[in-house]
């Protein structure tokens, strides 16, 4: 017995293979924003994963320090690693912030590290680690720094050393990794002029400069320009402790917040992009429908165009399986095609998107159970139609 | 266009975008294998440096003042100007210092009478007293004789002891006169110092750098009218992370950036480690002296400063991207047949252009993995290429 379904593929395949690119190239669509949705949550997990901490350490009362602005000591760590269970405690600070580069800017988050503690980049994908205390940086390759470049920084130039690849705080923004230091006094120190303004303001208070007590507005003007705070200690256990203990240990003792990876997961994904990422989601479930809606339209349409064939071939005898057959193949083989074209198209085009969008394998299977499902679903009506015709037509016309 | 080519077409296209998408499917996306670069383990000299930055100060710097409250009446120098040891630089107003001199002066005077006048009083009182004891021992020879009653020799004797006794008291007088006239000259000579002190003199050949205290300013004791620095004794404070302060020592080259000149590369000595690190900021205070001073450069200038700590002829090294800590250990990653294997090493001291000494673990000519596109796992499929991201 011929393939129905075939012959009549081939007999018009030109037609059949771009109705399947134009229904491909919609599935591609809805993939791409399946990969943004998970990419918006990628980003915020990644952000956790880089940093290899298991417990974050900010001020109390804060959901710091992605969600709010958070402000530790920078000795904190001291007694931090003198509790039970902590292996290894590493300050950072993140400053979300424009870099002028090549006549524009980039917007950056600006991370301090100490080298060989939690919160270090873990792996590079060009260049070496930053191995002088201060002007070096390693940068994420979005932010579109060469190796060897020199970017300027509020005061200081700074040199790019290495890249690294996915490295980027919850809302995208590449990260680039400098030493603590410099880390600290951008973050807390003022340009010139700011500094130059307080110094007049602290001298003109008769408190801070009195005539009998030389050398007390110094002082005073000496602790105004120091800054010892970092946003956040990351921390890393020894193998056999407990997170919970330690968090609970150093919240009733330490007088700090501390967020196991659970607690942090839930803040940066529950919290901090739960409005953009269920904006994304609701958007993804119109295209989803709207993409089914259009495939079922097309596959209907197609066996009406054919309507007149199809009452050939009753006409001439041909059972309703082998044309119920022929439809539901054809309606399956336009949904296969239209996957294979869409996934195709959407992993060709994700790497051009300006932020993360991450395909899942996963996705793609249920991407192509659905894709073929609602073929099925729409080739059920479409035979419906063809069954009801009557062979007179054929001859009738 | 025969039949057999409208069939053959569709066909070979389909077959061809399968291919397509199998490529994709395994080339890009999750299912992909990770991309990395490798270096073989190198066998080299090592020149181990240690990094910091620092501002240049005046190793010596004066503080000139007074060193009791005074009001300030001249100041002679600016800031700039060089002066020699010894040039008077500004001068403080002495008040009543002047008076309270002659003060002092005429009472050591008085006090140098009063010692002359209890010269003379013992001298009179010795004479009286030899008069006395000539008159008692004459009394006594004429009472043993039995020409002179026993009281009136008695009252003789007794003439002599008082008369004595005067002069004893007269010279204890000239004493005291004299250690008040020796007390009044002191008074006098400090008042004289305290007069000098009014005088602010250099006490180096060097430049003003500061000058603080206009005339008619009211000062403290110990307040500074002007600050003299010694030129030549410019040297450089540095401030080195105490994790990269090991192995430092006197003596050890440098080079200096200035950030006036970021071009240039000045040569300097470390000429002192301090025995007292900042336990704050856990930096080591290092001070570096230059080999010749820099043309202009000014106190307080930020420097980077870059220090030779040791050189090691022939070690073996790997790139500083290629070490990584699992766990609690130091390791490489190594491919072996095409998946990630991790393999502990002993890194030592990794230099400023990122090539860490390997102590232990690896043999020269090893292949270890530098780069790689994510954080590798163990058995975790790799693909070598010659670099991940283009060259610039």
């Amino acid at each position: 017995m011929i393939n129905l379904a075939g012959r009549d593929i081939l007999h018009g395949w030109g037609k059949f293979a771009f109705t399947g690119l134009g229904l491909g190239l919609l599935v591609g669509v809805t993939l791409s924003m399946a990969g943004i949705y998970r990419g918006l949550v990628d980003d915020g997990r990644v952000l956790l994963q880089n940093g290899g901490a298991d417990l974050w350490v900010v001020q109390r009362d804060t959901l710091g320090p992605y969600a709010e602005p958070s402000s530790v000591r920078d000795d904190a760590w001291r007694s931090l690693l003198a509790v039970r269970g902590v292996a290894a405690a590493g300050n950072v600070t993140y400053l979300t912030m424009q870099i002028p580069h090549e006549r524009g800017d980039v917007r950056v988050m600006l991370v301090g590290f100490e080298p060989g503690q939690p919160g270090e980049p873990g792996f590079l994908v060009a260049g070496r680690p930053v191995t002088r205390s201060h002007y070096e940086a390693v940068a994420d390759l979005r932010a579109g720094f060469r190796l060897g470049e020199r970017i300027r920084i509020r005061r200081h130039e700074y040199t790019v050393v290495g890249l690294t690849r996915r490295m980027v705080s919850s809302g995208g923004d590449p990260m680039v990794f400098v030493p603590l230091r410099d880390a600290q006094e951008v973050q807390f120190t003022k340009d010139n002029d700011a500094l130059v303004n307080e110094r007049a303001r602290t001298a003109a208070n008769p408190a801070f400069n009195r005539p009998g007590v030389p050398g007390l507005l110094e002082a005073v003007q000496a602790s105004q320009s120091a800054s010892r705070s970092v946003n956040a200690v990351l921390l890393r256990l020894a193998p056999h402790a407990d997170e919970a203990v330690v968090a609970r240990e150093i919240r009733r003792w330490k007088h700090l917040e501390a967020y196991t990876r659970a607690d942090m997961d839930e803040i940066v994904v529950a919290k901090l992009i739960a409005t953009s990422s269920r904006q994304i989601f609701m958007f993804l479930v119109i295209l989803a429908v709207v993409s089914a809606a259009i495939v079922a339209f097309i596959i209907y349409t197609m066996t009406l165009g054919k309507i007149r064939e199809i009452a050939v071939l009753k006409l001439i005898g041909a059972k309703n399986r082998t044309i119920a057959a022929m439809i539901l193949q054809q309606a399956l083989g336009l949904g296969l095609i239209a996957f294979l074209v869409g996934k195709t198209a959407a992993t060709l085009w994700a790497p051009i998107f300006p932020k993360y969008v991450l395909l899942l394998p996963g996705d793609a299977v249920l991407g192509a159970a659905l894709v073929l499902a609602i073929c099925a679903l729409a080739s059920l009506v479409a035979i419906r139609a063809a069954l009801r015709v009557d062979p007179a037509t054929a001859i009738g016309g | 266009m025969n039949a057999s080519l409208r069939r053959a077409l569709p066909i070979a296209a389909a077959i061809a975008a399968l291919i397509l998408f199998g490529w994709l499917a395994t080339s890009q996306g999750p299912l992909a294998p990770t991309r990395v670069t490798v270096a073989k383990v190198e066998k080299g000299p090592l020149v181990a440096s240690t990094f910091g930055i620092g501002t240049v100060e005046a190793r010596r710097s004066y503080s000139l003042g007074p060193t009791v409250a005074s009001r300030v009446a001249r100041v002679l120098v600016d800031q700039g100007d060089r002066v020699k040891a010894g040039q008077l630089l500004a001068e403080l107003d002495p008040v009543d210092l002047e008076d309270r001199v002659a003060s002092a002066k005429l009472a050591a005077e008085r006090a140098a009478s009063t010692a002359r006048a209890a010269q003379a009083q013992l001298a009179e009182a010795r004479s009286r007293a030899q008069l006395a004891d000539a008159s008692a021992q004459r009394s006594a020879e004429l009472r043993a004789k039995g020409f002179l009653s026993q009281e009136a020799a008695d009252a003789k004797t007794h003439e002599a002891n008082a008369a004595r006794a005067a002069a004893e008291a007269a010279a204890a007088q000239l004493a005291a006169a004299r250690r008040d006239h020796e007390r009044a000259l002191s008074e006098l000579a400090g008042t004289g110092k305290l007069r000098a002190q009014a005088r602010l003199a250099s006490p180096v050949d060097g430049v003003v750098s500061a000058r603080l205290a206009e005339p008619g300013t009211t000062l403290v004791a110990g307040q500074a009218v002007l600050q003299v620095i010694d030129p030549e004794s410019l040297w450089i404070r540095a401030r080195i992370d105490q994790g990269q302060a090991g192995g430092l020592r006197v003596g050890q080259p440098a080079e200096v950036v200035l950030r006036s000149d970021p071009q240039r590369a000045y040569r300097a000595e470390v000429h002192r480690l301090d025995w007292v690190s900042d336990a704050v900021t856990e930096e080591r205070i290092v001070n570096l002296g230059f080999a010749a001073r820099p043309e202009g450069v000014s106190v307080g200038e930020l420097v980077e400063v870059t220090i030779r700590i040791a050189e090691l002829p022939d070690e073996r090294w790997v790139p500083a991207a290629a070490v990584k800590r699992v766990g609690r250990e130091d390791g490489v990653w190594q491919v072996a047949n095409g998946r990630a294997a991790f393999r502990p090493v002993k890194a030592g001291l990794t230099t400023l252009d990122g090539r860490t000494q390997v102590l232990d673990g690896l043999k020269a000519g090893d292949e270890v993995v530098v780069h790689s596109e994510q954080a590798l796992k163990a058995d975790a499929r790799l693909k070598v290429v010659p670099a991940i991201v283009a060259a610039p």
